[in-house]
């Protein structure tokens, strides 16, 4: 399989296509936004958080398909957690959703989204911040 | 139009085979290199060149009396004959070595501009500039007091001139710094009819040289530049030398950049008297081998002709851009006259980011740059985050854009 074949593989182009949890949520308790200058890829993801579980997570933004299929299936990884299990989710969660492997600088715009939510989290519930937010230095947290 | 219908002056297969790397592979096919505008490839005469110097002639420059000492400093400052021969400057004494063009413009915002802007004076620099010809003057700016005002594209990238005037009223117009051409969309700028209008109002123009240098002739004096600058490893020299370019009356005025050794004339601990020109601004041990590489390219370049080499690159870009548009979903961004812009094709394609673009064509062993290429304003002027850019040189060939465009539609066929 060519590293084309890899990386375009079919469930990722369908969470490209068809994000899921796409959109913003209104009466968000907490939203956060990640903009990664280098490439240009911006997301924003809201949360609806009840009795400490992430009752309903949206995300939108612009980016590649890299970006914006990993932080698709990280909204279903992340929806139903509570707030501690889904400040755990980690980056190598995130890659084995995603399940191919990745040049350094595609992983910045795999795990943008992973930083994003990690803020929120923080933001709403103090969950810990990882140090440089997963090696992600250059990317402008909002 | 297809690929046989491209002429050219060049003899481009006999050019191709001074290039090792172009004998590259990329999952088992030949690479087509079209990120000249990044850094050029290098040929064989440069490798050569930097090699032997090594193996023969090397020695630090400038000091050593032995005959070692005497070979690099003549092969160090040979260069500085050649790249005046190139710019058509006035003296070998007004061309200084820098390490690329990101520090010649530093070196004159810093020596030139923090000894004559000060409050109420007016900096003028474009929307087009590549950041290394705009951040160096926000800087200034900020440290001096003096106003920064800037001239915007319109929706084809082309400077809009009749701002110019609305410019002019908001104070002592000091100093335009403006690139010759665009690195992010190609376009040309009217570089002597600028330096006409920042002369007649008392200022000096610095011209950013870094995409026009490697690519066409350029003569300093006919374009009435009173500061250029250009980096080495985009003509096909190695990273890490440049060259900067200033009228002599202008560098003997201005104090020195950078301090310590080498700049001076006399050190006493109750001071120091600086050296003449251009030495007075290259303190240290300078990027001895990378100068002499930096020379045995433009011999190269030199040698094949930068009319020639022109003639090639406005061909191949021409085809270029009938190929691009024969591609559903592809717009390209600049002026859409071929003959309005250089070697440099900036396009998106329709629902894929640049990156997916790049990443596609990269595994094809189609190497093009995708991101906002050091011109933030250009992609926020443009309403995108980043685009795909392929650009030309003299060795490439009509055939590697067709292996751009069929790998576009594979693309396409990918995100359909």
């Amino acid at each position: 399989m060519s590293v084309m074949d890899d990386l375009y593989r079919e469930h990722i182009l369908d969470h490209y296509k068809n994000p899921r949890n796409h959109g913003t949520i209104d009466d968000a308790d907490v939203s956060a936004e990640g903009v990664n200058p280098l490439c240009g890829d911006q997301l924003a993801i809201d949360l609806k958080i009840t009795d400490g579980r992430i009752e309903d997570i949206k995300f939108h933004g612009r980016g590649c398909s890299i970006s914006q299929a990993a932080t698709s299936m990280l909204t279903e990884l992340a929806e139903g957690k509570t707030v501690e299990e889904a400040a755990a989710l980690s980056k190598d969660d995130v890659l084995a959703e995603l399940g191919i492997p990745l040049s350094p600088v595609r992983l910045k715009c795999a795990l943008l989204g992973l930083g994003t939510l990690r803020l929120a989290l923080n933001r709403h519930s103090g969950t810990a911040l990882p140090e440089g937010m997963a090696g992600m230095d250059e990317v402008d947290w909002r | 139009m297809t690929a046989s219908d491209v002429h050219t002056r060049l003899d481009v297969e006999r050019i191709r085979a001074d290039f090792p790397i172009l004998a590259r592979e990329i999952n088992g096919r030949p690479i087509a290199y079209l990120d000249s505008a990044n850094s050029a490839q290098k040929p064989r005469q440069m490798i050569d060149a930097m090699s032997n110097f090594y193996a023969t002639s090397y020695a630090n420059v400038h000091r050593a009396v032995y005959q070692l000492g005497v070979e690099a400093t003549e092969a160090f400052e040979g260069t500085r004959s050649k790249v005046r021969a190139l710019l058509n400057a006035p003296s070998e004494r007004e061309i200084i070595f820098t390490r690329d063009t990101t520090e010649a413009i530093n070196l004159v915002a810093y020596s030139y501009g923090r000894t004559n802007l000060g409050p109420g004076d007016v900096i003028v620099t474009t929307e087009i500039e590549h950041h290394s010809n705009l951040v160096p003057w926000q800087q200034l700016a900020q440290a001096t007091g003096a106003e920064l005002r800037y001239v915007h594209i319109d929706e084809h990238g082309e400077l809009r001139l009749d701002e110019l005037a609305e410019i002019e009223r908001a104070g002592s117009v000091k100093l335009l710094a403006v690139v010759d051409q665009s690195n992010s969309l190609g376009t040309i700028n009217p570089i002597r009819d600028l330096a006409d209008w920042v002369h007649g109002l008392g200022g000096v123009i610095v011209v950013d040289g870094a995409q026009s240098v490697p690519h066409r002739p350029v003569d300093v004096q006919a374009m009435r530049a009173d500061f250029l600058a250009f980096s080495g490893h985009k003509l096909c020299g190695p990273s890490g030398a440049g060259a900067l370019w200033g009228r002599r009356e202008l560098l003997e005025a201005m104090p020195p950049f950078l301090t310590g050794g080498e700049m001076i004339r006399s050190v006493r601990l109750a001071g120091t008297s600086f050296n003449d020109l251009p030495w007075k601004f290259e303190a240290g041990t300078p990027a001895i081998a990378e100068v002499v590489g930096m020379g045995a390219a433009i011999d190269y370049l030199t040698g094949i002709g930068l009319d020639a080499i022109h003639d090639h690159e406005t061909a191949i870009t021409a085809y270029a851009l009938e190929r691009l548009a024969e591609v559903p979903g592809v717009t390209v961004h600049g002026p859409t006259d071929p003959a309005r812009r250089g070697g440099v094709v900036s396009f998106s394609l329709e629902g894929v980011h640049p990156h997916d673009v790049a990443e596609i064509l990269g595994a094809d062993g189609v190497c093009v740059r995708a991101g906002h290429h050091c011109t933030q304003p250009v992609m926020d002027a443009l309403g995108v985050a980043a685009t795909t850019r392929a650009s030309f040189y003299l060795y490439t060939v009509p055939e590697e854009i067709d292996r751009m465009i069929e790998s576009l539609h594979r693309v396409r066929g990918i995100f359909a």
